[in-house]
């Protein structure tokens, strides 16, 4: 704790007493004693009535507790011309003698008696009290509220809301949450889309608060801004296409396990607090700050739950092959997010394979129907692999980049299959395709990643976007606190 | 429910909406350029090859543009070249 006021104190003796401990208790008669000798100061953190008889200090509010810096109480200084000069803590008859110079100290006590924590230990007050000093150098518009608007009424009413109710972003809060990155509130982070908005760490630090995050996700989300406010992400665009897609956020790396993120069982649904509060920060940070709402830049036709958040885990530890993050260059104890422009996710159903090349038929065959079947290239996707279909890779020796390989050629799809017109349908390629064959993906425009609960032959895949320099590239950025 | 004077922080840009006068409309297109915009999206060049041609018949000058993608916005260059030779400027936004 930082001293936050440089206090004069009486001097003589000054006692720091609560009456919640027994300790403090047991001295009174001491302190009694003491006082009709010499002057006798006694501050009292939790009853201002306490100790009767000795016209107690009240500092329930704990100004001075913390000022001195207690670990316990009864604590005992010597204070002379209003600096302290010796303390001691806790009951002991023979270093409380030495200390008062006075023989004889609590005749009827027991010899020594261990003191009790200050009541500035208490976790919850020590985090209550960093935010109140925290919430002084924040730098954001006060919104002062009127006397009878209820506060969740009067966050919908400004329009911050993603359309669920928010945690009321009050300075102490958004302090707390600070308490989570070593930046400083107003660096930096990114230049927000589509007002192309200069964004710093506070802000990103309120929309936190009132998507619900703990404060050691914040680094989380500052690299998830970070990462979907680049030219190559291109919020901007995810934002204004008539597609439903949104920024899916995937985070790899200890970070993931530290706070307690999902990797397994309903890993892309609901019931998490780190992987719901993330993704829907994020997008309250581009609806807020980057003035990105639907119906005004956001012009998706449909749209997809997952605009409310999308953020989950990779299960790196349950995974046959190397991680997202150390395909995409990183180190396997680096932390990352990785952000992609993707649609809701969608089942691939396969009980019966259990050889590496049929389920790898499976996928190309879903694989095959992103966007329309006939749509190739240009469109990206993410197959999210459960634990029970890695298990047929792992045990069949394949690697993620055999995967991938194999995937590659199942998926080269005939034009003559892709023209417009084929099949009885309209769309598709100009009949100049006719006679060429198309990869359904552009190099580098699969993501294969590790997640979902023990139980369940199943993987999903999530839809891309336009794909690479023409709309949305993926991106990984590493979590710094 | 209610806390009295409750202070909140303002989680937005602060930035008041940005108006912008509009420029007003020509009476009429005598004399004037019209800059077709083609933003990339698909058949909206069949589109605009038809407002050319109504507007060529009529006599007017038409300039054509084109943006590289339409899931971005146009380049700087592209804007300040249009900006520079039309007055007014007709834009294909959907498929």
């Amino acid at each position: 704790m930082t001293r936050a006021v440089e206090l004069t104190l009486p001097d003589g003796l000054v006692a720091v007493v609560k009456r919640d401990c027994p300790t403090c208790q047991l001295v009174v008669p001491v302190l009694e004693e003491l006082a009709r000798s010499e002057a006798l100061t006694v501050y009292t953190q939790d009853d201002p009535a306490f100790p009767e008889g000795l016209d107690p200090v009240d500092d329930t509010s704990l100004a001075t507790s913390f000022a001195l810096d207690l670990d316990t109480v009864p604590t005992v200084l010597r204070v002379e011309k209003g600096k302290e000069v010796g303390r001691i803590v806790g009951w002991s008859r023979e270093e409380w003698q030495e200390f008062t110079g006075r023989a004889g100290l609590g005749a009827g006590l027991p010899p020594h008696r261990p003191g009790c924590g200050s009541k500035t230990q208490d976790p919850d007050l020590v985090a209550a009290r960093t935010a109140a000093e925290g919430a002084a150098r924040l730098r954001s518009r006060r919104v002062e509220l009127g006397t009878h608007e209820d506060e969740v009424e009067a966050m919908f009413e400004r329009g911050w809301s993603d359309g669920l109710p928010l945690v009321p972003p009050t300075p102490e809060r958004v302090a707390h949450m600070l308490t989570g990155t070593t930046r400083e509130p107003d660096e930096i982070v990114a230049v927000v889309p589509p007002d192309l908005v200069e964004c710093n760490v506070e802000k990103v630090a309120i929309n936190a608060v009132m998507a619900g995050c703990r404060p050691e996700y914040l680094p989380v989300v500052l690299a998830a801004v970070k990462a979907a406010c680049t030219d190559e992400f291109n919020i901007h665009g995810v934002l204004a296409t008539t597609m439903p897609v949104g920024p899916v956020v995937i985070v790899n790396g200890p970070i993931t396990r530290a706070i307690g993120m999902n990797s397994g069982g309903n890993a892309l649904g609901q019931g998490n607090r780190a992987n719901a509060t993330i993704g829907r920060a994020l997008q309250l940070v581009i609806r807020n700050v980057g003035g990105g709402r639907p119906g005004e830049v956001d012009r998706a036709a449909h749209g997809n739950p997952g605009k409310y958040t999308f953020c989950f885990s990779e299960d790196e530890q349950g995974s046959p092959w190397e991680p997202l993050h150390v395909s995409r260059g990183f180190a396997p104890e680096q932390s990352t997010v990785t952000v992609f422009a993707g649609e809701g996710p969608r089942v691939v159903v396969d009980q019966l394979s259990r050889e590496a090349d049929s389920l790898a038929r499976t996928y190309a065959a879903c694989l095959r129907t992103v966007a329309h079947p006939k749509t190739v290239i240009a469109i990206d996707a993410a197959l999210v692999i459960g634990p029970e279909h890695s298990r047929v890779f792992r045990e069949a020796g394949w690697t993620k980049a055999r995967l991938h390989e194999e995937l590659g050629a199942l998926l080269q799809i005939p034009g003559s299959d892709l023209v417009r017109g084929a099949g009885g349908i309209t769309e598709g390629m100009p009949e100049g395709f006719a006679d060429s064959v198309l990869p359904k993906f552009r190099d580098g425009g699969l993501l294969i990643v590790h997640a979902g609960g023990g139980a369940g032959l199943f993987s999903e895949i999530i839809g891309g976007w336009a794909a690479g320099e023409l709309g949305s590239e993926p991106v990984t950025r590493e979590v710094r606190t | 429910m209610t806390e009295t004077g409750k202070i909140l922080l303002d989680p937005t840009a602060e930035r008041t909406a940005a108006t912008r006068e509009r420029t007003s409309r020509p009476a009429s297109l005598d004399g004037k350029t019209v800059g077709l915009l083609d933003i990339s999206k698909a058949r909206g060049d069949v589109f605009l090859d038809r407002v050319q041609e109504h507007l060529e018949q009529r006599g007017v000058k038409v300039e054509r543009f084109k943006k590289p993608t339409f899931t971005k916005v146009a380049p700087i260059d592209l804007r300040h070249e249009i900006s520079q030779k039309c007055d007014v400027v007709i834009e294909a936004l959907a498929d």
